[in-house]
């Protein structure tokens, strides 16, 4: 598993142990990436945090238009494997899980699970800090430790 | 539909010692329908209950033996128990320690049958 959260990273082992998931990914809102296993191509990640951020925010759109503001996670079971798509609160803002799960768990368990690193997360993250200013020096170095962290390069 | 999942749940809640009773999805481990889960979390119990039956039915199926009807969880402080129906449906009760296991059994493989 690669994070640039390190405090992620029990609470998400975790939840892999326990849900047998084979993929997770956690991203914030916007679509940055916190951490993830499973995934070998950075293309992979960067592609499945867009669509995912972009298919929570589209879906929280419709229910605004349908007068419903409560729409919570969503479930696609495919033929061979299943996706999670479920945003949740943190400390330090809205996050999404996007996790992937094959026929040697179900989506019940994932669910479970799932529900139960969300509490270890909150449990877990540190106090949220003020926000800096981004400079142009710091945002290179920022990119590129997060970058090695979550691809190891 | 909904009226007879509900008779059938409530029946096996009047067996002595069932403190609830579920109807739920064996492929995806959710719930379908509950009846007086009694400070019992229902989802948690019918994910779990699925992941065991489905674990069971393929020892029986390596082991070359039927497919278990009927599963029995015994535990310090309550048991649960599993019939597992035709229909990819499994049939599931939250007992207390004392509960008359063999009314709880014939409850369910009751309500089981109708289910099928």
């Amino acid at each position: 598993m690669r994070s640039i959260e390190p405090w992620v990273e029990d609470p998400v082992r975790t939840f892999l142990a326990e849900s047998a998931a084979r993929v997770v990914l956690l991203m914030t809102s916007a679509g940055q990436v916190v951490a993830q296993h499973g995934f070998t191509r950075s293309m992979d990640v960067m592609s499945a945090a867009a669509l995912g951020a972009g298919i929570v925010a589209s879906t929280e759109e419709i229910g605004r238009v349908l007068g419903d503001s409560g729409l919570g996670s969503q479930a696609h079971q495919g033929r061979r494997q299943g996706i999670v798509l479920a945003p949740f609160m943190t400390p330090l803002g809205r996050w999404i899980a996007l996790v992937v799960y094959g026929p040697e768990t179900s989506l019940g368990l994932v669910q479970l699970f799932l529900d139960r690193m969300v509490t270890d997360l909150r449990v877990a993250a540190p106090e949220p800090q003020l926000a800096r200013p981004v400079l142009a020096e710091d945002f290179e170095r920022d990119l590129n430790a997060s970058l090695r962290a979550l691809f190891g390069r | 539909m909904r009226q007879f999942l509900t008779e059938t749940l409530d029946q096996l809640t009047r067996a002595d010692g069932v403190r609830g009773a579920l109807l739920v999805a064996a492929e995806d481990g959710l719930v379908i329908a509950e009846a007086a889960m009694d400070g019992v979390e229902a989802a948690p119990v019918a994910a779990l209950a699925a992941s065991l039956a489905g674990r069971l039915l393929k020892v029986a199926e390596t082991a070359g033996q039927a497919p278990p009807a009927l599963i029995h969880l015994e535990a310090t402080e309550g048991g649960l128990f599993i019939a597992i129906g035709e229909s990819g449906l499994l049939l599931v009760a939250v007992t207390t320690a004392d509960a008359n296991a063999g009314e709880v059994r014939l409850a369910l493989l009751d309500g089981a049958g109708r289910l099928s």
